[in-house]
């Protein structure tokens, strides 16, 4: 899995003792950190940026609909303004392609970036992605020269066909989104990170670090952690715990975890005595 | 065709009141313990036996609130248009009969009232009117509509309920939310508030929000306003709306409002006293039964209650608010539908909010992608 051509490597220092893990690319931007996060839920602006910069992460997503994006005074949009910062516009709120690419267009005007995080869930209660439009959405999405992150379900065959139109990663949920329920979708993410040739990031239901190490063990590329640092009593601590656990968890797959050992031994060998 | 209706009237107002207040202490506890919660836990949580067990409920209730809307409150104000109203409701201050001066905003007025809630920052609005056809009509909404759209990202209307093709009239004009609250579920009692005007059709109003559903709009409030019956059983009705409508219409959101009865013009006494420690109860019942359902509170409460209840489930605050047509700018000392009972200013609810560890949320939402 590490030949695949996702991960650019950088040249690691030779002789260093301190083990590094490796940058991860995507699109034309490479990132030391492989910890994505978010803006919503968060007490203040204040506190959210304390935490954002706590968590070293340096792509962080904000919903278009909670920001004024023609106002450079925009309270949320202000606080992120931050050299390892960069800015990753989600269209949380749309309901089909359509309104999709209009909300992606928009935001590109007026924050100057080609970078979107495409979100469409017409389910408002449980915020589960429609592929059908989604699939629509990123299409055209990347016609227009846009790096589109896609939010879907953990689906292995949708993720090809993503790939196939030209995403730059997929996005696959863990668990519901905010339900802090952890890695429910194991199964299929590994499949997805078996077969993807894209970063795989997981992006919703992880609600504790541990959750985000055990992703980043399976072979994640990244994850997106919001509520679990937002919510918390203190989101400072947290986003450094969420920063550790990401690395920890990246580290133990880079040096690959020892095998899961079968250790009963039997006494006599019934069904291969016959080889004696 | 298969709406609200045909599921309420499979429902009967006496024995559902029975039910509520036959739930024992055990089944409080077996619907506070369970992790997804259905009507029959509701009933549980709304019912007499569970008043020992508010704290707790408050307790889950703050954090399953949390854990949604995380530490936010959205703010928005409602912008009375006209109190001209064809409708005799018992408890309200606009009602027909009641002699009072009938004012409908131009224009001029509208974007009047339009700059004074915007320089107080507020983006989600609500507009609100009486029910007189001729003068508030479809037109008169549409304009309003076109009228406010670029200066508000987020518009809400509480207007007479209409029909399927007008609400996908005005969704097209920028609509994002109705609000038809039914009042009261209990047949014979709505009969009595509402004798006259085209209110006084429970079964047309009971399937507004099968009509706003299959317009497709993007948000439905619920509510009863208590005082006219049993609040338990008409938040029992509210609740089983809920659970139908989120079935029913899958890509719409639903708030839930709790309206209690104020002092108005018309002067009713409430036949049914809803106190405090009621509200909290059913405040955190619903945020037990649907941790995503919106939970909205104006200021008809009073300062020291919304002070406390906004960590307790609520998700969206009013402020400041006038309920009479022109009040912020045009006619400030005209008559309101209701008195408010918290006065303080958008700016001291916002300060409260801040001291205690919520972020204020002006905008959540664009209204020009569609």
């Amino acid at each position: 899995m590490e030949n695949k051509q996702k991960i650019k490597q950088k040249a690691r220092p030779k002789g260093t003792h301190k083990q590094k893990i490796r940058m991860l690319q995507i699109a034309d931007k490479e990132f030391n950190s492989r910890l994505f996060t978010g803006t919503g839920k968060f007490a203040s602006s204040k506190l959210m940026k304390e935490a954002l910069l706590a968590s070293e992460s340096e792509l962080i997503t904000v919903a278009l609909k909670r920001v004024d994006v023609q106002d450079d005074q925009d309270d949320i949009l202000r606080h992120l303004t931050h050299d390892r910062i960069n800015l990753l516009p989600n269209t949380s709120g749309v309901r089909t392609a359509k309104e999709a690419v209009f909300a992606a267009e928009l935001s590109r005007e007026a924050l100057e970036t080609n970078w979107i995080k495409l979100e469409i869930h017409p389910d408002p209660k449980y915020l589960l992605p429609d592929p059908i439009e989604t699939l629509k959405a990123a299409e055209e999405l990347v016609k227009l020269g846009f790096v589109v992150m896609p939010y879907i379900h953990a689906d292995p065959v949708l993720c090809k066909r993503l790939e196939e139109v030209g995403v730059q990663c997929v996005m696959p949920l863990g668990a519901p989104i905010g339900s802090n329920k952890g890695i429910k979708t194991q199964e299929f993410l590994e499949i997805i990170i078996d077969q993807t040739n894209v970063p795989v990031i997981v992006d919703a239901g992880i609600g504790a670090p541990s959750h985000a190490a055990f992703a980043m063990e399976l072979g994640a590329d990244a994850v997106l952690v919001n509520t679990a640092i937002a919510v918390s009593q203190n989101p400072i601590a947290m986003a450094k715990a969420f920063k550790l656990a990401v690395e920890a968890g990246r580290m133990a797959y880079e040096a690959k975890l020892a095998p899961v050992v079968y250790k009963k031994a039997a006494a006599s060998s019934p069904l291969t005595s016959f080889l004696n | 065709m298969k709406t609200f209706k045909t599921t309420f009237d499979t429902y009967n107002w006496d024995e559902t009141l029975q039910s509520i207040f036959s739930k024992t202490a055990a089944d409080v506890v077996r619907a506070l313990g369970n992790s997804k919660r259905d009507l029959e836990d509701f009933k549980a949580l709304i019912s007499p036996a569970a008043r020992p067990y508010l704290e707790q409920m408050a307790q889950l209730s703050q954090m399953l609130t949390q854990k949604r809307f995380g530490n936010t409150m959205q703010m928005y104000a409602p912008m009375y248009l006209s109190n001209e109203c064809q409708n005799i409701c018992t408890y309200c201050g606009f009602s027909m009969t009641n002699k009072i001066p009938r004012r409908t905003l131009t224009d001029a007025e509208i974007l009047k009232e339009v700059a004074f809630l915007k320089q107080k920052g507020y983006d989600h609005i609500l507009l609100v009117t009486g029910e007189a056809n001729k003068t508030v009509g479809i037109d008169y909404i549409k304009n309003a509509l076109q009228l406010i759209r670029s200066h508000f990202s987020n518009i809400t209307i509480e207007v007479q309920p209409l029909d399927k093709e007008d609400y996908e009239l005005l969704i097209e004009n920028g609509l994002y939310a109705v609000l038809v609250y039914q009042e009261t579920y209990h047949r014979d009692e709505y009969k009595k508030h509402h004798p006259k005007g085209k209110k006084s059709n429970f079964d047309y109003r009971l399937d507004t929000p099968d009509r706003l559903g299959k317009a497709g709009i993007h948000k439905i409030g619920l509510g009863a306003l208590f005082g006219l019956e049993d609040w338990r059983a008409d938040s029992f009705f509210t609740a089983l709306h809920l659970k139908y409508l989120q079935k029913t219409y899958w890509k719409t959101k639903y708030s839930i409002s709790f309206p209690r009865l104020r002092p108005h013009s018309g002067g009713l006494e409430p036949k049914v006293e809803m106190t405090d420690p009621d509200l909290v109860q059913l405040i955190c019942a619903f945020r037990l039964l649907d941790e995503d359902v919106e939970l909205s509170m104006s200021t008809r409460e009073s300062e020291v209650f919304r002070n406390n209840i906004v960590h307790l489930g609520i998700t969206s605050i009013s402020a400041e608010s006038k309920t009479n047509p022109g009040g912020y700018a045009v006619e400030p000392e005209s008559l309101e539908q209701f008195e408010i009972s918290d006065e303080r200013s958008t700016e001291e609810i916002a300060t409260m909010l801040k001291s205690q560890g919520i972020e204020v949320v002006w905008k959540d939402w664009a209204n020009n992608w569609q």
